[in-house]
């Protein structure tokens, strides 16, 4: 379904991806880990399409289609799905309506009807019952005034309702309780399908305890340097990134001047 | 930044509502002095009184000078270049109904998208509508009438009125009031008058779309509206005007009239040629809008959505009187390419526990000025008076800039007021947002500029605040950056 050959990416003058390689089948769920810096979230930002990094050298494809061709918006269309790391604010504007609004425009893409107001909330209410978001949550302005685990879990919520095929999950679990870990695990979950990819990014072992990956991958200084299977990120835990040859502590200065602070601005 | 050229790119879309209509004018020469303004009157039958208020106003105008205080630029205005009358000639007789009109202008008015009789018979609003300086159409006035509410064009009460419009004309915004609430009074041309009596609540609501048509014609609208005891009304304004490569001037005066317990709406979608894209052409719009809540309990509202004209100046404002009134102001105002707004409210408190809201939403795009100006005074005899205001700006691109200018000044120390304001920039991390959700930037940029004016929008009646929407959609198109 997916599939990534020597991708470098940078942001401003700032190399972050230095020759990725990764292969996602339909039905995968794969997790990659990595400190800080790493290029986790570069990675997750490239392949949405998002404007601030530059593609220098590589590509990837997706369903055999060159993704890196595609706006943004054509690759949500066509099923890319990302879970933010920082979901954004956007006052005045229902979640409710926001959510109709992007449901629609994949059904037109698509070839289907648009769904009504009514209809609408018919087919979110079981998925809203699934990620417990409350009813009020809906009528609010998107993300506004959300506390973070909110936020979090109504990014699972749209990944729900959108049924995506290739779903990328950035630090989702980062400022989650355990409590809310679980929910949202439990979402996620819920959509693992034969049909569908997952590709979880995260710093921490923590949410793979829940969401199961098939293949884990560790990234460190815009490079894969070690893949295996769950058992990875259960020795991970125990020895920490040291053991890869990773310094404890390591943040990559031109990684961290880059991709962390725009993305967190 | 691709998503910022994208943005900026939208912008460049030429207006979509300038054409002229080729109608025969029947105008008067260019300038101004006494002579001109009797023979503005004599066209108009006006009555003496009339007449003698006019040239009052047109000896003080010469006294005072142009304001400069306003934060917009522009070349000096040549007043004795300005032509003060012009009239489709078809309708020197006066149609008696919408078959006797010049089918030209209803094609006009077809473009627009206002079809008067698709108006008439669908959405039940009465149009007055002005077509440059007078009425040519006027529909549902019966049945208005028989509910004892006077609704018709300012020439027209004035001469079948005129004990009305002498008693409230010239009460709220006085001929001397202003440099160009003095030359309106000296030289307005028509607009329209409504009167709702005691205990009526007016069933619709009263429309009024204005054009601007003939060249060079300085537009010098006045409308006036009173409200008795207990009355209701509701106003909508609606304003469009054909591409032109020199300015025009505009200088209208809108006076509202509350009395107790009375409500007074009044919304304008304002949409007047802005200019190019290079800021040539496009109306100058200096505006004197005020109600005035003088019985007790009485209300005025104003909602705004500015979106044309080359340069606004303009503050509706009211002037709280009566114990308990309540005065509102409700503003989106939009700049783009080079269009210049200095736009707000003043809301003077004289009665006790009066109360008023202001909100101002104010969005600048390409190289758009847009300032916030308002007044919130309270005075000794204000007990218990109230105030919230927030003005919030949202600039799109870099090269535009928004300003805001609270005046406070309290004489009451009883009195509560509050002001907030923000600043914030469209953000390409909103956007994307929107674009990873599989919406075009367009689209995006549209969504978050509406949610931007939500507070204001929900004030406007349903058709009306769909039609804003639209408007700021198109007013946006190439702009966002």
């Amino acid at each position: 379904m997916l599939e990534i050959t020597n991708l470098h990416a940078k942001v401003e003058d700032n190399e972050i991806l230095r020759g990725i390689d990764l292969k996602v089948n339909a039905g995968e769920v794969h997790a990659i880990m990595g400190p800080n810096g790493s290029g986790k979230s570069t990675l997750a930002g490239v392949l949405a399409g998002r404007p601030i990094y530059e593609v220098t050298a590589g590509g990837v494809t997706y369903d055999g289609k060159d993704l890196l061709g595609l706006s943004p918006e054509d690759r949500a269309r066509e099923g890319l799905f990302l879970a933010f790391q920082y979901p954004v604010e956007i006052p005045g504007v229902s979640n409710m309506y926001f959510l109709r609004s992007a449901l629609n425009t994949g059904r037109r893409h698509r070839g289907l009807d648009e769904l009504d107001a009514m209809d609408f909330l018919r087919m979110v209410r079981g998925k809203m019952k699934l990620l417990g978001m409350d009813e009020s949550l809906m009528n609010r302005s998107v993300n506004e005034g959300f506390s973070g685990g909110e936020k979090k879990r109504n990014e699972i919520f749209q990944m729900a309702v959108l049924e995506p095929r290739l779903a990328i999950l950035d630090e989702t679990d980062s400022g989650l309780d355990i409590d809310a870990l679980k929910v949202v695990a439990e979402g996620v979950n819920a959509l693992r399908a034969p049909q569908r990819a997952i590709i979880v990014v995260t710093h921490y072992q923590r949410l793979i305890n829940y969401i199961v990956p098939d293949f884990v991958h560790v990234l460190y200084n815009g490079r894969i340097v070690k893949s295996g299977d769950r058992q990875l990120a259960l020795e991970l835990e125990q020895k920490g990134y040291g053991w890869l040859g990773i310094p404890n502590g390591t943040l990559s200065p031109a990684a961290v001047a880059g991709a962390e602070s725009v993305l967190a601005r | 930044m691709s998503t910022t050229r994208e943005i900026e790119a939208l912008a460049n879309q030429e207006y979509k509502w300038g054409f002229v209509t080729p109608v025969a004018e029947d105008s008067v020469p260019a300038g101004l002095n006494e002579d001109v303004i009797a023979l503005i009157s004599a066209k108009k039958q006006e009555p003496e009184f009339m007449l003698e208020w006019r040239l009052k106003a047109y000896r003080q105008w010469l006294k005072m000078t142009e304001p400069t205080w306003a934060n917009v630029h522009y070349p000096p205005i040549d007043y004795q270049a300005i032509v003060y009358y012009s009239a489709p000639k078809t309708q020197k007789d006066g149609p008696q109904s919408l078959d006797e009109l010049d089918p030209e202008l209803i094609r006009t008015y077809e473009k627009l998208g206002i079809p008067l009789r698709e108006q008439e018979l669908l959405a039940g609003v009465a149009v007055d509508a002005v077509f440059d300086s007078v009425s040519v159409a006027t529909t549902f006035k019966e049945k208005l009438a028989e509910m004892g509410i006077i609704f018709c064009s300012f020439s027209e009460a004035v001469r079948e009125h005129s004990e009305l419009v002498k008693k409230y004309l010239g009460s709220v915004v006085p001929s001397s009031d202003n440099f160009f609430a003095a030359l309106n009074a000296a030289v307005f041309s028509d607009g329209s008058f409504c009167y709702v009596p005691k205990g009526v609540r007016c069933p619709m609501e009263l429309s009024t779309y204005f054009r601007i048509n003939a060249k060079d014609t300085g537009q010098f609208e006045r409308t006036l509206i009173i409200a008795d005891e207990g009355a209701y009304a509701s106003y909508l304004e609606g304003c469009t005007a054909p591409i032109r490569d020199t300015n025009q001037l505009h200088a209208a005066v809108v006076e509202l009239v509350a009395h107790d317990n009375a409500t007074i709406k009044y919304a304008t979608v304002q949409n007047w040629y802005p200019g190019d894209k290079e800021g040539r052409g496009g109306i100058y719009n200096f505006v004197t809008k005020r109600g005035k809540c003088l019985g007790v309990n009485s209300k005025i509202s104003w909602t705004q959505v500015e979106t044309g004209s080359a340069i606004t100046w303009k503050y509706p404002g009211c002037l709280l009187v009566g114990d308990n009134s309540v005065g509102e102001f409700y503003s989106v105002a939009l700049t783009n390419n080079y269009q210049q707004a200095d736009t707000g409210t003043k809301m003077i408190h004289i009665g006790k526990n009066t109360k008023s809201t202001i909100i101002s939403k104010g969005i600048s795009a390409g190289h758009g000025q847009n300032t916030y100006r308002g007044m919130v005074k309270i005075q000794k005899s204000a007990e218990g008076a109230r105030n919230y205001s927030q003005c919030d700006s949202l600039l799109i691109g870099d090269k535009c800039g928004a300003h805001t200018f609270p005046y406070l000044e309290v004489k009451n120390a009883g009195a509560q007021v509050e002001h907030e304001a923000s600043t914030s920039k469209i953000g390409e991390d909103q956007i994307f947002y929107c674009r990873q959700r599989g919406m075009s930037t367009e689209d995006a940029v549209s969504m978050i500029v509406n949610g931007f004016c939500k507070q204001v929008f929900r004030k406007l009646p349903m058709e009306f605040a769909v039609e804003a929407q639209k408007l700021l959609g198109v007013s946006l198109e190439g702009s966002v950056g």
